[in-house]
């Protein structure tokens, strides 16, 4: 007989469940400031410690500090600022219109408005990010109309994408935002390959690949870093670690074991780890990857680091499956809140200012939701033809589409 | 004119359409520096430098799925997967994204691309270097997929295939890269050069997808086929002497319905024939085609010459490969009925 103990699997388990007191008091928070700004043409090796820490800006104060904190005019903070409030107006509308049965579906972005909000603002016109169901700051901070955003989640006869697609899965190559698609971490790799054309045809360019935490274990986030790092792609790589992939929590992306931007060490891909509740430091680190990319040094890993404050989606109820007052406890705050103070400490705004402003964006994301609604809604007004759904299968349609459309009567 | 083997055609495609596009690139695995390793890519990189032709990670997905990006910044990519056999981890590269592109995003983005592999059996490849996947493809709403037989077919569809808008899965048999074969696997092989159609233009020039070819006049019996499978129906129906005509369908997606139609029509009678599985097979798609359009042409039942519904054996090749002997049992028995 072998003198071996029976062996047994490990099951992680997150810190706390419905009804437990919520304790991040493992969650080590560094101080504002803290954090190096390495050059960016430091070699990876040399800023191997940038995935171990969180690099933040603003403190308990609101005051930006440290080498991070000169990217952004105050003109650009309260731009980010109505991006952000813009964003929690959007979600909270639209998710009440999923209520109301007005779409069949509805993501929200609570708690991770700064993430894409504040990193659109670090690109250039013709840069093209690969997102998530959940970066819809990318459209709200690059201009893009919220009426067609809406006119896709309603699905009706002005949505862009003509009903094809499950609401919130927007498209719009002008405002360099690829089309969005439910299989996860597929775009991982496809924005590395765009960054790789626009090598191989000598433009200037770059591209934004994001993916959630749990997306990280899917096999094409590998593929990603392996040809990212091959090729020396001008890709900025976003793991967005809001610390939940639907009920499950990090740690069985192995979260828990090592960051997430840990990760990026294994192909020599310089990788930073941000504060993805403070503004000023996700605008800044996006800038210095996206410097780094456009100078042909390659690409740069980002994990920031958020909290995913809502449900997954309007088909979920986190409180099966987590304390309710996890993100009352979270240590990195809300991002809004944070953003707001920060201003308020320089004497560029108000709780006067900031209660007009919400004002106005409550009015502007109502004006938008009656355009979109009197155009339709699913349930009801005008919708695309189903005529339509035969086209785009192929640049020309093939004679059995021809022959289908036809027998359905379209 | 000039005489090429299949990879030489394949190599020559590459060739022209890369000379005629800056956008093309070409990558995979091998494909770079070494020239592939059945020789489709050699001198590529050499002639077109390595930001045009240039050596990938082993990763299927991460190859497709590059790919795909670099087809929405707007390149043309040609992509080799080693073995058709080892497409499977790029399949949600392809059926999720590539095929979807164009229609999620209402033609914002597109997939102009072309992903090569070599493909089919006879070759004593075993389990993962003989598999004929095509209908898996086929199934796939927003991609194209072709087969050529010939290093004529082969360089004017890539051809093709390389200027179409949409993905093109593209399978090349590989028993048939360096000369025809008929399944009698006992006699010598004919080299491409002693056939006429190893003769091939060296100009650009075309063969449009969607459009089958008639490689054998008959009235008797209509043989569908594609691939290898040409050539062993050839001698099928050489060996019988029954007078069948036997189209091969060059495409499978988009599938040339006209041509068989009119032939089934005239002939009354359709046996199809291809080396993968039976069950689901692409001959199912093929035979409920023929049964809605010819029905009342027809004089027999539709027949199925497939590989058996089992993986790909070693040892058991022979058996296993639908070879002559069982495309001539069918022809008699369909013409019997």
């Amino acid at each position: 007989m072998p003198d071996s103990k029976p062996l047994s699997l490990r099951i992680p388990e997150p810190g706390c469940r419905p009804g437990d007191q919520p304790d991040f008091s493992d969650f080590v928070v560094p101080r504002a400031g803290e954090a190096r700004r390495p050059d960016t043409d430091a070699s990876p090796e040399d800023m191997r410690d940038m995935a171990f820490s969180i690099i933040r800006v603003i403190n308990k104060k609101g005051e930006a500090v440290g080498p991070w904190a000169d990217t952004l005019s105050v003109e650009n903070l309260r731009d980010g600022l109505r991006h952000m409030l813009t964003l929690r107006a959007f979600d909270e509308r639209m998710l009440k219109a999923q209520r109301q049965g007005k779409t069949s579906f509805y993501m929200q972005h609570l708690g991770e408005e700064a993430v894409a909000c504040a990193f659109r603002m670090a690109l250039e016109e013709g840069d093209m990010n690969f997102p998530t169901y959940r970066q819809a700051g990318l459209l709200i901070a690059g201009g893009y109309p919220l009426v067609d955003m809406m006119n896709q989640i309603y699905s009706n006869a002005e949505d862009p994408l003509k009903g094809r697609q499950l609401p919130i899965m927007y498209s719009s190559r002008e405002h360099g935002f690829f089309t969005i698609s439910g299989n996860l971490g597929t775009q991982f790799i496809q924005a590395v390959g765009w960054g790789m054309a626009s090598a191989i045809a000598g433009d200037t360019r770059i591209a934004s690949a994001w993916i959630g935490d749990g997306a990280t274990s899917e096999s094409d986030f590998y593929a990603a870093m392996v040809f990212a790092s091959t090729y020396n792609a001008p890709v900025i790589l976003n793991i967005v670690n809001n610390q939940w992939a639907i009920s499950t929590f990090q740690g069985f992306a192995r979260g828990n074991a090592v960051t997430f931007a840990e990760r990026g060490h294994g192909f020599g891909i310089p990788s930073l780890r941000v504060d993805g509740n403070d503004y000023l430091a996700v605008h800044a680190v996006a800038k210095w990857a996206a410097d780094r990319a456009r100078a042909g040094l390659g690409p740069t890993l980002i994990e920031h680091v958020t909290y995913r404050a809502g449900g997954h989606s309007t088909s979920d109820d986190p409180s099966a499956y987590r304390s309710k007052d996890e993100f009352s406890a979270w240590p990195l705050g809300d991002p809004i809140d944070r953003l707001k103070r920060h201003l308020i400490t320089l004497g560029e705004w108000s709780e006067e200012r900031h209660t007009q402003a919400l004002a106005e964006i409550t009015e502007t994301v109502r004006t938008a939701q009656k355009k979109a609604e009197a155009i339709g809604t699913l349930i009801s007004g005008s919708h695309p033809s189903p005529r339509s759904m035969f086209d785009d299968v192929y640049a020309e349609m093939p004679p059995h589409l021809v022959a289908q459309r036809q027998a359905g009567g379209y | 004119m000039a005489r090429m083997t299949m990879i030489e055609a394949i190599r020559s495609a590459h060739d022209l359409a890369m000379q005629r596009d800056e956008k093309v690139v070409v990558f995979g695995e091998d494909v770079g520096y070494f020239g592939g390793v059945f020789r489709c890519t050699a001198g590529l990189q050499e002639k077109y430098g390595k930001h045009r032709c240039f050596d990938a990670p082993i990763n299927e997905s991460g190859i497709v799925g590059a790919a795909i990006g670099m087809a929405a910044y707007g390149l043309k990519p040609v992509v080799e997967i080693q073995f058709a056999d080892y497409v499977y981890p790029a399949y949600d590269q392809i059926v999720s994204e590539a095929a979807r592109m164009r229609h999620r995003s209402a033609g914002q983005f597109t997939c102009p691309m072309v992903i090569r592999m070599p493909t089919g059996g006879g070759i004593f490849g075993g389990q993962t270097h003989s598999q004929s996947p095509e209908a898996l493809f086929t199934h796939v709403s927003g991609v194209k997929v072709v087969v050529p037989s010939s290093p004529y077919d082969a360089r004017g569809l890539l051809l093709s295939a390389i200027e179409d808008p949409d993905p093109v899965i593209f399978l090349e048999p590989k028993r048939l890269y360096n000369g025809p074969f008929d399944g009698h696997h006992d006699r010598p092989v004919t080299a491409w050069k002693k056939h006429p159609l190893g003769e091939v233009p060296e100009d650009y020039d075309t063969i449009p997808l969607g459009k089958a070819s008639v490689r054998r006049k008959g009235s008797d019996v209509t043989v569908l086929a594609y691939g290898t499978m040409v050539y062993v129906a050839e001698a099928a129906a050489d060996e019988t002497g029954i007078d069948a005509e036997i189209i091969d369908l060059r495409s499978l997606m988009p599938l040339d319905v006209e041509a068989i139609t009119a032939s089934v029509q005239k002939t009354g009678r359709c046996v199809i024939v291809h080396e993968a599985t039976r069950t689901s097979g692409f001959g199912a798609e093929l035979s409920a085609t023929v049964q809605e359009s010819c029905f009342y042409h027809l004089e027999a039942p539709i027949l199925r010459v497939a590989g058996w519904d089992t993986p790909y054996p070693h040892a058991q090749e022979w058996a296993y490969f639908p070879g002559p002997e069982r495309v001539a049992a069918a022809l008699k028995d369909v013409m019997e009925a």
